[in-house]
């Protein structure tokens, strides 16, 4: 082995090499080159020729950005990304103040049942989103939904949850029901980890509870919001789940509702995984983007912070 | 071999025959070393109890002859699909597959099927031609053995079609006065459904109608999926739902099943197989339905489209294919093995004659009263008009549920979205460079 042989004559020298390579291979195994065929792949497409039938009629050929320029002149594509947008334009904040809400009220001294109370609403969170979809689903059904049946006993009206401006809304509520509970825990955990001198200060100087839970605790608790938002921002990029469970429930869900739904279509479906390729491909890019354009955002506003 | 004379001809102008031709070659030429020893063969399929059907053919001929099947379940559908072509470009495809009549082109398309006209041309007698037809693609080749069919046939509450007066349609004109006639004397009910969730019930619907989405004609496919007989099932469906006449929920969900179940929905345009699907979606009406034949588009006419069915294929893959040929032309055309089918798989068998063996001499326990119900069926299944699939039918059928299901919802112009469906279908396949003609 060549391996051994390097190890050999370069001695210690080579030993952090030697430590590097499992997680070196794992990375190469089963990232890199998945990554890399993934881009491979976007950049090619099959070629039929005549009928298509019989042996040597389809073969590989090179596409260029082909498979990109038909994504961007996509519209079903780019109304996916626009759904999503407005999607996550209801969940994040939905979510997150809701969980900044939740975390700061058991952190108050005059809760009770704090930990049933967490757990409580961390509890949706240990759900598997398919099956809160599906559950929520049901109850977004007006045949089915006992919630319909109390409305209509009480003569109240019964909206529709499953169309149009309604359907964000009902969407968005299975996100922040299974989610709000995740991101409570991550910022309970961290004002928790305010020590308590700084509240004995600012009682001191006379600081309602109110004026330590804006005043203090917010601001102390903002890298670990700033942590949540990121991961919000790319699980609702990546939203697949809930639009998947209730489509067969509606018509107002098609199967590119959302981008990684239109790739999923396109790679089982319609078989082109090469249009699918480019899609995903572009998708992470933007998830790149955006979080980390938010990162570097909130960074820098931390570091200005600091310096005034 | 004459690899190079191979690729030459199937490129030649004649694709389709040719094509079929170099298959064979290549099929036989590895049949000869299989043909001594012990073979063992995997089959990916779907249909439940399909082990205890193999364990059949493993005991009685397979032993005799060497030949050992494993029987694989899958998910059915696309799913499957996706998985041959992504075994078979690893060249790892098993040697048998099950697949949907419409997915017979793209997988062919894809050489991932063998021509195995030469093992199971024989059989052709025992199928009617229709079904047949939709194994060779109008070739000479042949690609697969048809399994069972779906013969399409329209289910209604017997009871309740009583209880308001109504009349059994035997015309698609009737059908819309039924549903108009319901509405006026019970307006929270509706006869049935418009559902866009399921293609193949569109497409059944359209070939029933006499049309023909994919042909060919030399090396060029003509795509024909908004001609006029398609255009008129969806000007049919589409006004029924603009007018209010019929529901335009979705099927297969739990609305749609209470619908079924309480009655608020009291027919079902489907398929043979209803009455499985009945029984578990609307179990409290056991034994108040009846089947009848399809409406027709007129008086004089004896047709019926199909919804569903799917065939036993062997793949290019296979080092074994005459063997695995033989499994599926037994599979599908021994008595025993079709009433095994039947029983375990619960399936309707594509087999004329077993379509009137034993397995099929009692109507199944939704339609206990239905005592005629298999005869029925055997004589509707010998009406159902001749299909023609092409090599993207998933991209099709992808369209439809988008553009038929935001039609529905909207309650707009269906022949809009019938153009799209074409639109799209032609786009994909200019896209992959399939010869296509206006």
């Amino acid at each position: 082995m060549t391996s051994t042989a390097r190890r050999r004559s370069y001695g210690v020298k080579g030993a952090p090499y030697a430590f590097l390579l499992p997680a070196t291979i794992l990375f190469t195994v089963f990232f890199a080159l998945p990554i890399g065929y993934a881009l491979w792949l976007s950049f090619r497409k099959v070629h039929v020729s005549g009928l298509g039938l019989g042996a040597g009629a389809r073969s590989e050929v090179w596409a260029g950005f082909e498979n990109y320029t038909e994504a961007f002149q996509d519209s079903e594509f780019l109304h996916g990304a626009l759904r999503v947008l407005g999607y996550g334009c209801i969940v994040v904040p939905v979510m997150l103040g809701l969980a900044l809400l939740f975390a700061l009220m058991l952190d108050s001294d005059k809760v009770r049942l704090t930990s049933f109370t967490r757990l409580a609403i961390f509890l949706p969170y240990a759900i598997p989103g398919v099956v809160a979809a599906l559950m929520w689903g049901f109850l977004y059904l007006p045949d089915v939904s006992p919630f319909y049946y109390v409305l209509e006993k009480l003569g109240l009206p019964q909206p529709n949850l499953l169309d149009g401006g309604p359907l964000y809304l009902a969407l968005s509520n299975i996100a922040v029901w299974g989610g709000t509970g995740f991101n409570m825990i991550v910022i309970y955990t961290s004002l928790r980890s305010i020590p308590a001198e700084v509240y004995e200060a600012a009682k001191l100087d006379g600081a309602t509870p109110l004026q330590i839970a804006l005043k203090i605790k917010i601001p102390m608790v903002a890298p670990s919001l700033v942590l949540t938002f990121f991961f919000s921002i790319i699980a609702t990029l990546q939203v697949f789940n809930e639009p998947t469970t209730l489509k067969p429930l509606t018509n107002s869900v098609n199967t590119s509702w959302s981008p990684l739904m239109k790739v999923y279509q396109d790679a089982f479906h319609r078989g082109d995984i090469y249009s699918a390729a480019a899609e995903a491909t572009l998708i992470a890019l933007a998830t790149l983007v955006l979080s980390f354009g938010f990162l570097r955002a909130a960074n820098r506003r931390n570091k200005q912070e600091e310096a005034a | 071999m004459p690899h190079t004379k191979r690729s030459r001809l199937v490129t030649s102008a004649v694709a389709v025959v040719l094509g079929a031709t170099a298959l064979t070659a290549c099929g036989s030429g590895d049949d000869s070393k299989a043909e001594s020893g012990p073979v063992s063969l995997t089959y990916w399929t779907w249909t439940p109890g399909m082990d205890k059907v193999v364990d059949l053919w493993n005991k009685g001929p397979g032993k005799k002859d060497k030949i050992t099947v494993t029987a694989k379940k899958q998910a059915g559908g696309d799913t499957l699909i996706t998985k041959i072509l992504t075994a078979h470009k690893a060249k790892k495809a098993p040697d048998l597959v099950q697949a949907e009549y419409q997915a017979l082109p793209t997988l062919v398309s894809n050489d991932a099927l063998a021509d195995i006209s030469k093992e199971v041309g024989d059989a052709k007698s025992k199928f009617a031609d229709g079904v047949w037809q939709q194994t060779t693609l109008g070739t000479d080749a042949v690609y697969a053995v048809p399994q069972d069919i779906g013969p399409m046939m329209f289910y209604y509450r017997a009871d309740l079609f009583k209880k308001y007066g109504l009349k059994v349609p035997t015309t698609w004109e009737q059908f819309a006065e039924t549903a108009r006639a319901l509405k006026k004397k019970a307006p929270d009910k509706a006869l049935t459904t418009f559902s866009a969730n399921d293609s193949g019930l569109f497409a059944g619907l359209a070939q029933q109608a006499g049309a023909k989405w994919w042909t060919t004609s030399g090396d060029k496919w003509k795509v024909a999926i908004n001609d006029a007989a398609t255009q008129k099932v969806a000007k049919f469906w589409g006004g029924l739902v603009k007018e209010g006449a019929i529901d335009n929920q979705p099927m297969y969900q739990p609305a749609w099943n209470k619908a079924l179940n309480t009655g608020r929905e009291i027919a079902w345009v489907s398929a043979v197989w209803a009455p499985g699907t009945l029984t578990t979606a609307a179990p409290d009406t056991k034994g108040k339905w009846a089947m009848a034949p399809l409406p027709q588009w007129s008086l004089d006419q004896d047709v019926t489209g199909s919804w569903g069915g799917s065939s036993t294929a062997v793949t290019t893959d296979s080092p074994h294919q005459a063997a695995a040929a033989k499994f599926a032309a037994w599979l599908n055309t021994d008595g025993d093995a079709l009433s095994a089918l039947a029983k375990e798989g619960g399936i309707y068998p594509a087999s004329t004659s077993a379509q009137l063996s034993g397995a099929f001499s009692n109507p199944p326990a939704f339609f206990s009263d239905q005592a005629d119900f298999y005869t029925k069926a055997a004589d509707i299944a010998k009406t159902t008009a001749p299909s023609a699939w092409g090599p993207n039918v998933n991209v099709a059928y992808a369209t439809f549920n988008d553009a038929f299901g935001a039609a529905a919802k909207n309650k707009s112009d269906f022949v809009a979205a019938l153009n799209k469906m074409q639109d799209d279908t032609v786009a994909d396949m200019k896209k992959q460079g399939f010869g296509v003609s206006q």
